[in-house]
């Protein structure tokens, strides 16, 4: 099977797209034959869970090769497909055009930082790791600076980021079940893991891998139909992207008319609309924006879930291929959202446009079926603080994720596409959590149990501790978010700076500096790791940030203090051998054998 | 250890690497000014109008993403004639 599959992917996944169209065009046909919104929903997200199942199944292995790094066979187009999914998670998807929406420039730190970033991993990383042919992140660690120590600590700083993650993203599989399934959103967090679980469990990285190519169709068609089609709807014509700017102006000009003043009182968990879309806010806007998005950055090229998808091609050169080929499906979504987010907005606010409600009698706005749905769920509310039954600008909530959820409804679409948006989340929530539990569960079975622990280990015993791995971590990871600690995109800034803190530099020096040594790395990632983690616990609980670096931003803080300590250490301690430095000269040249045997 | 290591001379590698390396600063730079420079001009760049956007709005939620996408590819393209050319490539 696996030859043949490997040699008809075209056909295969351009067969699957194509049951996909046909499928929608199904849910339209038995929506206006008038099945109801709820079931149609239950389908989409039901019908695209049970394929991703059935791919899971399908992809079961019990080799070594093929369960940690999909035996080194994905081409590189498709592992850029699979690498967008494993990157675009349910905070891309769902909260990005709404973070857009609210903040304006500040917001867009995120679309700058998380395309950025793929330029540090295809410069400093991606085509180095693969040419070192090791299974986890922790593994490069592990031989490159050698000895136990460093490799745990690196363990370490990837779960913690890891877990971070994944939490967040099973929260929202659980939010999109809970709504689509109509069960409470704890058993949703159950029902999104098992579905998350079906994905990886039987088939590792294999399985992964061509789940999250079947994912990021789902999800990128998902995000686009709606915003062409309201682009369609408002005349901007085919492909909205390079023609919007018009509407950029007039909501400028329609927030200066209405005037973007904070509501007197605010609704708990929603916002109302109080910064410009356009122009930065006060005078750290600049400073702020791009110390986040430097931690974005640099936590793309240090988070383990998307350095270990380069480890499946088959070359160096492939890898990098599919770093530009994961850079362009990425930049595909994140080009969009600014849009989606832009054309949303002037659905609201524009009078000369039929959806628009600002400056409508509240009764009137009231009376509109989406603002009945969403805040009969408590996602949205206007009050009359003026009470002059008219509504302003600062007398609308909403909570920041349901815009790209709303906005089918709120320009009008069919409910059919609701229906996939809703599957499209579920996708890109899944993809990326299948991504993080099996970089956890890899890099414990692999570093810690395989390595540290029992090197004697057989396969299967290997393999079944992987597995049994990536069901615990899996289940401590829902319990977490069936807690509801974090909202979701807090959760992810938070990974990000978690990751650059502690591997950043250890991964960049390991390649690009033939001195640095054991006895750095080791410092390097113990300081930046405590510092990051220590100045996050100063911001949480109230302490005033310094230069304006709050939670989202204390990477920056974590790879200063790791720079620092890894260069002075380094330079205190004896160089490494000569054997180390082969090593590394050894990863400068993409031409021969990987610097580890095959396990 | 591979053969490899004993085949490719010293010299050979040195050279290739500066190319790489060489390369890599040059990338850098183009992607430190799109992604940094770019974001701390806004005030400045949005006085201009571009395609009816202004121009700072338009660089960080298009443009520079656009830049991002071209760099990856070129130094893709780049390096596999460095590749080629000393004959390094896999």
């Amino acid at each position: 099977m696996n030859g043949s599959f490997l040699d008809n992917l075209g056909r295969v996944y351009g067969l699957y797209t194509g049951g996909f169209f046909v499928f929608i065009l199904l849910m339209a046909v038995l929506e206006q034959m008038g099945v109801g919104a709820d079931t149609i929903g239950l389908l989409f997200v039901g019908f695209t869970i049970f394929i991703y199942a059935a791919i899971g199944w399908l992809s079961r292995t019990m080799e070594v090769e093929a369960y940690y790094v999909a035996g080194r066979q994905v081409p590189a187009v498709y592992n850029g497909m699979a690498t967008a999914a494993d990157w675009m998670s349910g905070a891309s998807f769902v909260a990005m055009a709404g973070g857009i929406y609210f903040g304006g420039y500040s917001y867009l730190a995120f679309v700058v930082g998380w395309t950025g970033g793929y330029i540090l991993v295809n410069s400093l990383m991606a085509p180095y790791l693969r040419k070192f042919g090791c299974y986890t992140v922790p593994d490069y660690i592990g031989t490159r600076y050698g000895g136990n120590f460093a490799r745990i600590l690196a363990v370490i700083v990837l779960v913690a980021a890891s877990f971070t993650y994944v939490t967040a993203q099973i929260t929202a599989t659980g939010t999109i079940a809970a709504r689509a399934l109509h069960i409470p959103f704890s058993f949703g967090v159950w029902f999104g893991l098992l579905g998350i679980l079906l994905c990886s469990m039987l088939g590792g990285m294999r399985a992964v891998t061509w789940t999250q190519v079947a994912q990021y169709i789902v999800l990128i068609i998902a995000y686009l139909i709606p915003v062409i089609w309201m682009s369609n709807a408002q005349g901007f014509g085919l492909i909205p992207h390079f023609t919007y700017g018009e509407a950029v102006q007039t909501i400028t000009g329609l927030e200066a008319q209405y005037g973007l003043t904070a509501p007197p009182e605010g609704v708990a968990g929603m916002k109302a609309l109080t910064t410009p879309h356009v122009e930065p806010v006060g005078g750290l806007a600049e400073w702020q924006f791009v110390t986040l998005a430097i931690c974005m950055m640099a936590g793309t090229a240090s988070l383990p879930h998307i350095l270990m998808r380069y480890f499946t091609t088959p070359s160096v050169r492939s890898a990098r291929k599919s770093v530009a080929w994961s850079l362009l499906f990425i930049f595909l979504l994140y080009f969009t959202a600014p849009a989606l987010a832009t054309l949303t907005k002037l659905q609201l606010l524009d009078p000369s446009l039929p959806t628009a409600i600002i400056g409508k009698t509240i009764e009137e706005v009231q009376a509109l079926a989406w603002v009945q749905n969403w805040s009969s769920v408590n996602f949205l509310a206007i009050v009359d603080h003026n009470g002059d039954g008219i509504l302003q600008l600062n007398e609308f909530f909403m909570r920041e994720d349901i815009v790209v959820l709303a906005t089918p409804e709120i320009a009008g679409l069919p409910y059919v596409i609701s229906g996939l948006v809703a599957a499209g989340g579920m996708a890109a929530a899944m993809s990326t959590a299948d991504g993080l539990l099996l970089a956890i569960a890899n890099a414990l079975s692999h570093d810690l149990y395989y390595k540290v622990i029992d090197p004697k280990a057989d396969t299967a015993h290997r393999l079944i501790v992987a597995r049994v791995l990536l069901v615990v971590i899996g289940a401590a990871g829902a319990l977490m978010a069936a807690m509801q600690l974090t909202g979701i995109l807090g959760a992810v800034a938070w990974a990000f700076c978690f990751a650059c803190s502690g591997l950043f530099f250890p991964l960049v020096l390991g390649v690009w500096w033939k001195r640095a040594n054991t006895q750095g790395a080791i410092a390097g990632m113990a300081a930046g790791f405590i510092s990051g983690s220590v100045y996050l616990w100063y911001v949480y609980t109230g302490g005033t940030p310094i230069l304006g670096l709050n939670d989202l931003r204390f990477g920056i803080i974590g790879m200063a203090f790791s720079l620092v300590a890894m260069v002075v250490v380094t330079l205190m301690t004896p160089e490494p051998d000569a054997e180390i430095q082969r090593m590394v000269d050894e990863t400068r040249i993409p031409t021969g054998m990987p610097i580890l045997d095959p396990h | 250890m591979s053969a490899d290591y004993r085949e490719i001379p010293q010299d050979v590698r040195d050279r290739y690497w500066a190319k790489t390396r060489n390369l890599t600063v040059v990338i850098l730079v183009l992607w430190f000014i799109f992604s940094i420079v770019v974001p701390l001009m806004v005030r400045p760049l949005n006085e201009i109008t571009f395609m009816g956007f202004p121009l700072g709005f338009y660089m960080t939620c298009q443009g520079s993403l656009i830049a991002f996408v071209l760099l990856v590819f070129f130094q893709n393209w780049r390096q596999d004639q460095i590749d080629d050319e000393f004959g390094v490539g896999d």
